[in-house]
């Protein structure tokens, strides 16, 4: 009988923790806000999620990734209040919410993103064309003497079919070609990053923020024009042929604890964030 | 040990205090005994449950007049033109105007990362497991032993990373092959998760060979590695090769290692330093995104169906091999 009281001192105490953490929540009334989607935005969406609870604290946001797909499924099944997505959510996509829900989805781009190409920091690309990118990932280039490199195999890495900026490549660089077959796909912008980092014969694209240990290669429209690096002034001109909205999408118009987020996140601090973590911030409207 | 002259021992039985029958004991003795079944039977429920359940979305694979229209049996088992006037080919490549749903690139990629992890795991750990239990002495079975049974407790994650950073330059730096994440390189960290499996299984088989078999080996003047090879070994083979079933199932069904270290092409070609797409490595970075209800994500069950099947069906040939040699050795016995 004695160990079994034993037992219970443990056991009161564990309750009394709950009651402790349950206690303040319970009081503000505050149902934290959820943020669900692109891996390219994680970063900047749990930064942003960091600086805005430290300034409000009682306010809970929580971010996961998943990618684009998954935060817009999430946010069509009523999994998430603000989803977000380094693409624009598809018309079916945004008639099976209205479905769903009753009201339409409010897009609202939150920053802007390049897509942009590596190589290994050894390799002597300067610039490269948006053609020659389209040969390259359908498989029509093979040798990096055809884009002005030296003689030897292209290795060519890509993301996962899972993936925004997979959308956004296929769609804008490959005008919705086929990834050819030899395209190495890898999860997640840093695994890319990593391993064309270790291959001189490699290639990759990614996220801007990502870009470390790898070299960008400036990218020219066509043959013809000048190479452009990816930076706030060009990407914000649209001049930089692989450049991107970023975007938060809501389920109506948002309302209470949503609506203060996204409003600090499109106010001047807000915006701020975007260019600490790599990305650039919208146009002021 | 009997009829050694010693006396047969028998001891002496005092039967427990049984509970008396309507006493708070008898309801609780029925109670354990429902709690004991209830929890065998529910793992059996769990695993038709899990099976109801893959069936179930990847029925309309064979069933669903508007799946098979994108993704029928001809197109997962045939070659398909991937566009219109093309030559036809093996290709998968479900997010697409077309898309392509050809099953070889990845049954061939799951084969050849399987094959070249179980050959590199095999002899290792089977190895490993003659030396501990046959020549090691003790101190040196007591480092071994639980270092191998380590490496079973590390995450898949962080060998499929170790081998992304690590191994793959190592390959990469020493044989200059094309593709720097391969089937190879995935093969290789691929083995370090089958390893211990082997390891452990295999070894536990040769500790069970009656100590009688090698002393009567070695009476007969066989040295002691004759006696390992070909007293030992040959002894304990049915627990062997049920050690390389479960390694081979393993493999087949290990996904993180894959998923980062062999590049995820689905290539056609039977070269080991190719890059290979395995179906669970497949299911693993297709699944996430996928539209519910729409041909792609059935395709995806209908790879996790063909899957389990083909571990159940190696898990049920190696079982009834190994019977098969426990009769033989039997007999011979």
């Amino acid at each position: 009988m004695k160990r079994l009281r034993l037992v219970w001192v443990p056991a009161a105490g564990v309750l009394l923790l709950f009651a402790a953490c349950g206690g303040p929540g319970g009081e503000s009334a505050h149902k934290p806000v959820t943020v669900k989607g692109s891996d390219t935005m994680v970063i900047l969406s749990q930064r942003w999620a960091e600086t805005y609870m430290t300034e409000n604290p009682g306010v809970t946001i929580q971010v996961t990734g998943g990618g684009s797909g998954v935060g817009i499924a999430a946010l069509i099944n009523g999994g998430t209040d603000i989803c977000d997505a380094s693409r624009p959510m598809k018309e079916a996509e945004k008639a099976q919410a209205k479905e769903r829900h009753g009201q339409d989805v409010e897009e609202i781009p939150v920053a802007l993103d390049g897509v942009a190409i590596y190589v290994h920091q050894s390799s002597p690309i300067q610039s490269i064309s948006a053609a020659q990118l389209k040969g390259i990932y359908t498989g029509q280039i093979t040798n990096w003497r055809d884009v002005g490199g030296s003689e030897g195999r292209i290795v060519a890495y890509s993301r996962e079919n899972n993936s925004g900026t997979y959308v956004f490549f296929k769609e804008h660089v490959l005008g919705n070609a086929d990834f050819a077959r030899e395209i190495q796909t890898l999860p997640g912008t840093a695994a890319v990053v990593n391993a064309v980092s270790k291959d001189p014969a490699s290639i990759g694209y990614g996220g801007i923020a990502y870009a470390s240990g790898i070299r960008t290669v400036p990218v020219r429209k066509d043959d013809q024009s000048a190479p452009v690096t990816p930076s706030l002034a060009t990407v914000r001109s649209g001049e930089y042929p692989l450049s991107r909205n970023l975007f938060f999408y809501t389920i109506g118009s948002p309302q209470g604890d949503v609506k203060a987020f996204i409003d600090w996140v499109l106010s001047q601090e807000g915006q701020k964030i975007c260019e600490a973590v790599g990305y650039y911030p919208i146009a002021r409207r | 040990m009997r009829g050694s002259g010693v006396l047969p021992y028998r001891p002496e039985v005092t039967p427990l205090p049984l509970p008396k029958a309507g006493a708070a004991g008898v309801f609780g003795d029925r109670l354990a005994a429902i709690l004991i079944k209830g929890s065998a039977f529910l793992t059996i429920l769990s695993l038709i449950l899990i099976f109801v359940f893959i069936g179930k979305e990847a029925l309309p694979v064979l069933t669903s007049a508007e799946v098979q229209k994108e993704a029928g049996l001809a197109q997962l088992f045939l070659p398909q033109a991937p566009h219109p006037g093309a030559d036809r080919e093996f290709t998968w490549q479900p997010v697409s105007e077309i898309p392509k749903y050809s099953l070889l690139p990845l049954f061939l990629g799951t084969l050849k990362v399987t094959i070249i992890a179980v050959l590199i795991a095999i002899p290792l750990a089977v190895g490993a497991a003659l030396y501990t239990s046959e020549f090691a002495p003790g101190w040196a079975r007591e480092i071994i032993k639980p270092c191998i049974e380590v490496l079973a407790g590390i995450p898949s994650v962080v060998i499929g990373f170790f081998c992304l950073m690590v191994i793959a330059g190592w390959l990469h730096d020493a044989f200059g092959w094309t593709y720097r994440l391969n089937a190879l390189t995935a093969g290789i960290g691929l083995s370090l998760a089958v390893i211990p499996i082997v390891y452990t299984v295999a070894e536990d088989a040769f500790s069970c060979v009656p100590q009688p078999f090698r002393e009567g080996s070695l009476a007969m003047g066989a040295s002691s590695w004759q006696t390992a090879a070909r007293v030992v070994l040959p002894a304990a083979m049915p627990g062997v090769l049920a050690a390389c079933v479960l390694g081979f199932g393993r493999a087949v069904g290990e996904t993180m290692i894959v998923l980062m270290a062999s590049g995820n092409a689905a290539v056609l070609s039977w070269s080991p330093v190719d890059s290979v797409r395995t179906f669970s490595a497949t299911i693993a970075a297709e699944l996430g995104e996928v539209v519910q209800g729409s041909p792609h994500y059935h395709v995806l069950f209908f790879l996790g169906a063909f899957l389990f099947l083909l571990t159940f069906a190696l898990n049920l040939l190696g079982r009834w091999w190994v019977g098969r040699l426990q009769k033989k050795l039997q007999g011979a016995a």
